[in-house]
This record gives C-alpha cells, structure tokens and sequence, in this order.
C-alpha cells in the first residue's frame, strides 16, 4: 500500500470551479491534486456523454478548459468520493474493480469545489417510475437513456429547466410543457437585468429557441403525477396556476427545484456559513485561513460565477495577483442574488404532499410521519427520515423548505464506505 | 401543583412518568418530547442481563422481565426483537468466564446454555472460524430506544401526564423552575437528567463516551446480538479507554456495531482513532463485515457512575431537600434498566416493597464513596 500522498494544494471537486481553481494554482508552480467522484473531470454542467447541437460551444470552452487543465500539471484523481476531511488531510474512497481502497491525501492548502445538487420537493406521485430529477434526467440522457418520441413535462424552477428541455429537444424527446412556478413578473425582471451580461441573455435566448413551440407557463406547478389506470407508469401531470388546475398528458416528468450546494465538507470542517453557503472573502478564504471555498456551496451562481471563483482561489493559492477578477466575481455574485430571489419557492408548494406522500424514499416515511414533531432530530429519530443511504442529502432540504426544519449534524463518513475503509488494514498503511 | 415533576424524557425520565401517570398521580415532564443529545438518542438498545454485581443482575433480570411483559403491546416502531445474546468466547480462558456466567444465570432461573465451537458457528456463521464457543441467552432482545421512549411518554401523556417541552434552570424543594423563568411546584421532583448534573452539582457522575456505526441493511447476517467476552475485561475499568467486539442485528436488517468507552472530554465529535480501533476489533470476529457498507457513525455519552450502579431513590445522602428524587447514572445499561428503575423508584415513594431490595441503588451509599473517589 503506498504511503499517504501529498500535496500542496487539494481541490475537491473537477467541476468548472474546481478545474479553474486547479489550473490556476499549477499554473503559479503549485503541485496540485484535483479529486472527484465522476469518471471524468466537468461537474455537473461539462458532463460527457452525447453532445446536443446547441451545447457545442459549451463543449468547446470544456474542451479548452480541459486541456488547460492537463497542461498545467495538475494531477488529476477521479472516481474517488472524499468521504471524511480534516484540517490537514481528506480520505477518500476509490472503487475499483478488485474493491475499494481508501486513500489519504494531506494538503498544505485546500479548495472546495463541490458543486451543488437539484432540489427536489414532495408532491403525490413523485414516487412513480418516469418521473426524474430535471438535471437527473438530462444526466441520464447524457449517458445514454433513450428518450426520442417521448412527451416529456418539464418543471420546478431554475434557468436548469430551459437548458434541460433545450436537452431533451435535440435529444428527439417531444417537451409539451416548461411549467415555472416563478411568476411571470419575477422572470421579467430578471431577464432584464441580464442586458449587463448579453451572454447569459442570449444563452436563454438560444435554449428558448431551441424547444419552439413549447408551452413555457410561468407561475404554475405541478400537484400530483398521475398513473396510468391501477398501474405503475406515468401517464400524465396535474398542473395548476393557483386558480386553475388541469392535466397535461406525458410519458416522463423532468422536475427539479433550482440546487441545493454541497457544503458538508466545508460543515465537517466546521467553516462558517452564511445561511445556506459558505462565508468566503474576496480571495475565497473561508474561515479556516488554508481552506477555500468556491462554486455552487458559496451561493448558487452557475457556471461564470464557478470559474470565477475558482480561479481566485487558485492564484491566491499561488500567492499570485487576482485583482483583475474581483470586478466579475462581485457581477457574477449579483447574478447569483437576482437568481435566488427571481425562483424563490412559493408558500404554496409547501402544501403538495398529502398525509401517504414518501418524504423519505430511502426509509419510506410518509409525510404524515413528520409532521408534528420537535424538530429535525425528533423526526429523524422517531420516524427514521434521513437515516437511509443518502443521509438526508434528498429529503433534508425538501423537508427544511416544507416544514422550516434542516438536519442537524453532520458527520464522517460523509457517504457510505466499506467499513474496511474506515479500518487500519488500509489506512494506516496508508501512513507509513 | 403536581404530584411529582420529571426532569428529563429520555427513556428513564419517560419510564417513571408513565409509572407515575399508572398510580392515578398529577404528573408533568420537563424537556420531554427531545431527545436530541440525549443517551437515549445514542444508545444501542440491547435488553440484556448483566451480572457484573448482585445488584446489577437483580436489576436487569427484574427489568428484562418486565420488557418482555409488555412486548405484545409496543407499538412496531419500538422494534422489539427477543433476538437473544451471544457471548463470544475466543479463547479456553473466556471460556471459564462463560461457563461461570452461565451458571450464575441458571442460578437466577435465567435461561441460558453454553455452545460448543461448531454451535457457535452454526449459530452465527459470520464470525471467524475457531473460536472457543459461546453462552447464548436467548431472553436478551433488543430494542429502538427513541421510539420506546416515546411510546412510555405517550402513555404517561394518555394517563393525563403533562409535558413541558422547557428545560429546567433548577430544581429544588419542591419547586422547578423552567428556562422562561415560570415555575411549577410539585411534592416530589424527579431528577432523570442523564449526565447533566447541572441541576445537582453533587451527581456523582461521569460522562463515559462511546462511539457506534450503523450499516446499510443485510438480513440475516447476524442473528443475535454478539458480544466478545473479553469485554468484561475491557468494559469495566474505570480508567482506560477501551474497545469490544459488539454487534447487534436491527429488525430492519441493518447492523449496528459497537462498542467504545472513553473517559473525559465532553466533545460529541467522532474521533476517527476509536472509531478506528473499534471497527479494528470488529473484523478480528467478523473480517467479512469490512465489505459491508457503513452508512452513519456517531457518539453518545453514558452517565457512570465510581461503583456502576445507578442512582435510584431519593436523594437523600446527596442532598438535604427532601422533594428530590433520583433517577440517573445507568452507565451502558439505561434503556434495559429504564422499566425496572421506574417501578423500583414508584415502589419508593409509596413506600412499599417491590419485586427486588431497592438499597443498592440508594444514593445513600454515596456518603462514604463520594469523599474517596470524588476528593
Ligand atoms: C444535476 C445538475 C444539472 C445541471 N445542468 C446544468 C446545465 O445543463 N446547464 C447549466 O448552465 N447549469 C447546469 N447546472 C448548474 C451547474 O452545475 C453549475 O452552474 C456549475 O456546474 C457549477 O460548477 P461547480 O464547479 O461549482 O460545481 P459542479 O459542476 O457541480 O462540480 C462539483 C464536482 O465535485 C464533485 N464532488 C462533490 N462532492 C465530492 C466529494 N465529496 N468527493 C469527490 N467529488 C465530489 C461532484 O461530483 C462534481 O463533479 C446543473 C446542476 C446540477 C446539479
Ligand atoms: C454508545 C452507547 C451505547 C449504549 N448501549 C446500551 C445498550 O445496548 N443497552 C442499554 O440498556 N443501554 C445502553 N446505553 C445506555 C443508555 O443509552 C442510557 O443509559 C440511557 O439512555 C439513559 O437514559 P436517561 O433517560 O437516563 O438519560 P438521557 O437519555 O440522556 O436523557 C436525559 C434527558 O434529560 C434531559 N435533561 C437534562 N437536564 C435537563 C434539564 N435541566 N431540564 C430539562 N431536561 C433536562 C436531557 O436533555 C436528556 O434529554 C448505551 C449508551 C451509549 C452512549
């Protein structure tokens, strides 16, 4: 077993602001590691897989990114899950085919770049097969799953649902809705204050563009996914306006609620947050001075905001100058504010699930279940919510946005680990 | 005015409040309904006779027979198992030990039997292979502590118990007062604080830290609940921290696996070290359990106490004021002792004889071992 590796800068997390932060820290003569969880380095926007006619230019400025990456020397260290961190090393997991091993990488100084994940929220019938995360199913449908000729709905809330359908669209699938529940006022706004950032606007322009004729219904949502007679498949939504309620028929449902950012990493080191994200200043410092965090777990801002971000704390790794981004880290971080306030979650979805609705799908609680008690740790200890294989990381934020409660602590192993990974068999020959 | 006010819901707290509610008395629960950082919260739940001490097998022999009395009648989420134990035996030494224990438990009337080698791996074909044998006491269960909890409160609360979701600042004749600065007043005061001795700074008790990891769900792997025998050797000195062999089958399938004592420090936080040499310990029994996957660990702290035996009684020894009464200190052995403490602390108040002699548990005793211990 080789001994624990070291480095002088580790980046969690091969996304656009993990690869901008590993390249810039190379580039200023760092010995650098960049770690993910994927098979190949892009987070969750430079995924691989099947490349729609409209996502060329995004695949050309992930090409460049990447080979810029490579020159730069930093080493690259994929399908390894960082599963317990401290201030001065991570251990991650590797699977591979003879198994997993665990490896401990010791940093000198360290990025976040955990990106973030889809929201998702409870409502009757989220639970039948064909209904899917929005970004899940485009993930899905990068690696492959077959959705020409389907009738697809999209909905939720998010700029994701546009690029989502767009997706979907070149992909052969027939989107018969783009349901947003932000209302229409809201939107407006928001797009007119993108005349600053053209590119953002036209992005939009192009993703619209891309799904025609399709119906995109602002201020409506979905109450129930409906099943085919008795059966198990999907076979239409219920949608309403607030006044309204009608039934759009589909064969998949694609929904998802804007991101929720990763930050356990940041918690299990015990960084301070502010509200949802990590506290960082203009160098991307958290509150541990050699810890930095960048991306999505700072504030959900997408992908300009990432690189951004990511190349600040880069060179402030490398003790090099980042004055030139401050002026659009501080634009990108406004787009990030007029997001979160434009697809802010209406009081009305807090009512969609009905008392048999499956909060917890890894322990099968119902809704009824949760209601009613103290708080977090009263309902994951008297009815086993969050206790499954995800450890709240779905059900938490849905059930923080329905019912004002967020999960307590969190602890290593952030995901679950072969118990040998958390033995001496590995690890401590690990530190020789 | 209550008849008696309860400090403290986590399992003993709500067990005496429910035994209380069953003599017809006026009974209110203060920081009932939250269990967040209690033992309770944190404990293993294994029902299981203990006979470190006379005193401690009368007490959970009394109360194991009381869970099972009421087993048909929790509720599905307290997930009681009558799963039995298994006490592993690695070598002829522990061997003796089991041998021993097991006489002392048909001495009891306590069933219990001694498996050979090849018994023990018929039984529980995960553990490695040449092990000396094993005692398997097949009345030991286990149990989901939070939801027992609960189910003790809901009918203490059915029998007309009020629940008070405040803390208490403090707790003296007669009279606590809660967080919000209103007070209650009632003829007797229960103290069921776990290890907070805020409210009585003389509790002479001790935080005893223990980390557990749970799995994801494989039915069928294990049985019993398993411990190493060579945890009487570890579990029960006071002073250096230790590690046991100890696995529990959950009725869902999944596994939950022990055991670590430490002294000192107050931190809730894993400490990968123990957590380390516990899991270590573990796959020296059963080295396949290294590919299973580990979903959670945490931490939880057991209230000792210098000589092990709880506090159960009034409070007299440790305290002049005569409302208090006490309810605390059950180490790793709370949520088995839970019914057992209770009706022994009722049997008190009404000053009659119980099933079992309550003055081993008295704090009375604590006069003399205080000074020398606690100096
Ligand atoms: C499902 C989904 C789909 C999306 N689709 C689009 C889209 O089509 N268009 C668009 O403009 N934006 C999309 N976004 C938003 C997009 O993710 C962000 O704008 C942008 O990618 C942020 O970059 P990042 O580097 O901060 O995070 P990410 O791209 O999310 O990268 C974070 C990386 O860190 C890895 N990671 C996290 N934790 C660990 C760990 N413990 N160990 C190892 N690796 C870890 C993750 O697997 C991921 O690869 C999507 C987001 C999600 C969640
Ligand atoms: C790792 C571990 C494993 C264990 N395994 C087992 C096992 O297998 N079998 C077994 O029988 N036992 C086991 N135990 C022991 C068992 O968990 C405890 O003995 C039992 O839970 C104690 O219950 P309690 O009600 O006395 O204390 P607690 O559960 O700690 O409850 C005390 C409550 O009082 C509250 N409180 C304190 N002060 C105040 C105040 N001023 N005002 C209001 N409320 C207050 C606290 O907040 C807390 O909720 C284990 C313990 C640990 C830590």
């Amino acid at each position: 077993m080789s001994a624990a590796i070291r480095t002088e800068v580790l980046v969690v997390g091969a996304g656009p602001a993990g690869i901008a932060a590993a390249t810039a820290a190379a580039e200023g003569d760092c010995k650098v590691i960049v770690l993910d969880d994927n098979r190949k380095a892009g987070g969750q926007i430079w995924r691989e897989g099947s490349v729609a006619v409209q996502e060329q230019e995004k695949d050309s400025k992930k090409r460049r990114a990447l080979e810029r990456l490579q020159r730069s020397g930093a080493e690259l260290r994929t399908r390894r899950t960082v599963f317990a961190a401290t201030a001065g090393f991570v251990d991650a997991l590797q699977e591979t085919v003879a198994g997993s091993v665990t490896e401990r990488i010791e940093f000198e100084q360290l990025i976040l770049a955990t990106g973030a994940r889809e929201r998702w929220l409870p409502f009757p019938g989220w639970t039948l097969p064909g209904v899917f995360g929005a970004g899940g199913l485009q993930a899905l449908v990068r690696s492959g799953f077959p959705v020409k000729g389907k009738r697809v709905v999209v909905a939720g809330t998010g700029p994701l649902l546009l690029a989502v359908a767009a997706h979907l669209a070149s992909d052969g699938a027939f989107v018969s809705a783009i349901v947003e529940q932000a209302p229409l006022g809201k939107l407006m706004k928001f797009a007119v204050s993108l005349w600053r950032q053209p590119g953002k606007w036209i992005q939009g322009a192009r993703y619209r563009a891309s799904v025609g004729k399709t119906a995109y219904r602002t201020g409506c949502w979905v109450v129930e996914a409906i099943a085919a007679d008795h059966g198990q498949e999907l076979r239409a939504v219920r949608l309403t306006d607030g006044k309204r309620t009608w039934t759009e028929a589909c064969d998949l449902l694609a929904c998802g609620y804007h991101l929720v950012p990763n930050t356990e990493i940041a918690e299990l080191l015990g960084c301070t947050f502010e509200g949802d994200a990590v506290r960082v200043d203009a160098d991307q410092r958290t509150s541990i001075a050699h810890v930095f965090c960048v991306g999505e777990p700072t504030g959900i801002a997408g992908i300009d905001a990432a690189l951004a971000e990511g190349e600040v704390a880069g060179l402030a790794c490398a003790g090099k100058s980042r004055d030139s981004l401050s002026a659009r880290v501080i634009t990108e971080r406004a787009f990030g504010n007029r997001l979160q306030r434009t697809f802010a979650l209406r009081g009305e979805l807090r009512s969609l699930a009905k008392a048999d609705t499956i909060v917890c799908r890894c322990e099968d609680v119902r809704f009824a279940d949760v209601r009613g008690h103290a708080g977090w740790s009263d309902i994951k200890l008297q009815t086993r919510c969050g206790m499954g294989p995800c450890q709240g990381r779905v059900c938490g934020p849905a059930i923080d946005f329905v019912l004002g409660c967020k999960p307590a602590s969190v602890r290593q192993p952030l995901y679950p680990v072969p118990l040998q990974a958390l033995c001496s068999s590995l690890t401590e020959m690990n530190e020789i | 005015m209550f008849d008696v006010l309860v400090v403290g819901g986590g399992i003993v707290g709500s067990a005496v409040a429910r035994e209380c509610a069953l003599e017809g008395w006026r009974v209110g629960v203060v920081g009932g309904g939250n269990l967040s950082g209690s033992a309770t919260a944190a404990g293993m739940g294994h029902l299981v006779v203990m006979d470190d001490s006379p005193a401690q097998l009368a007490l959970t022999a009394y109360s194991r027979s009381l869970w099972r009395g009421m087993a048909q009648r929790l509720p599905k989420t307290a997930e009681y198992d009558g799963c039995g134990t298994i006490w592993v035996a690695a070598d002829e030494e522990e061997l003796i030990e089991a041998r021993a224990k097991c006489a002392v438990y048909e001495g009891m009337g306590i069933e219990a039997r001694m498996l050979s080698s090849a018994e023990l791996s018929e039984a529980e074909p995960h553990l490695r292979k040449r092990l000396a044998g094993g005692l398997i006491v097949p009345e030991d269960g286990v149990i989901y502590p939070p939801a027992a909890a609960q189910y003790f409160l809901g009918e203490a609360k059915r029998l007309g118990a009020e629940v008070v979701g405040l803390r208490a600042v403090s707790a003296a004749h007669g009279e606590v007062r809660l967080a919000d600065g209103s007070v209650l007043t009632a003829e007797r005061i229960v103290l069921a604080v776990g290890t907070d001795c805020t409210l009585l700074p003389s509790l002479p008790i001790q935080g005893r830290k223990g980390h557990l990891v749970i799995t994801d769900r494989y039915p069928g792997v294990v049985r019993h609940q398993l411990v190493e025998l060579g945890y009487l050797k570890s579990a029960h000195k006071l002073t250096e921290d230790s590690v046991a062999f100890n696995v529990q089958p959950r009725p869902t399938g999944q596994l939950m696996i022990g055991s670590s004592r430490q002294y000192g420090g107050t931190s809730a936080e894993i400490e990968p070290a123990m957590l380390r040499r516990m899991l270590d310990r573990t796959m020296e029994y059963m080295p396949g359990l290294g590919q299973l996957s580990g979903l959670r660990a945490w931490t939880g702290f057991r209230a000792a106490t210098p000589d092990k035996l709880p506090l159960i009684g009034q409070a007299a020894g440790l305290s002049e004021d005569e409302s208090l009464w006490l309810a605390v200190g059950f180490e790793g052995l709370g949520i088995t002792n839970a019914p057992g403490a209770a009706r022994l602390l009722v049997d008190g108040m009404k000053g009659r004889t119980g099933a079992i002699d309550a003055t081993p548990y008295l704090a009375a005793r604590m006069c003399r071992q205080v000074g020398v211990v606690y100096a």
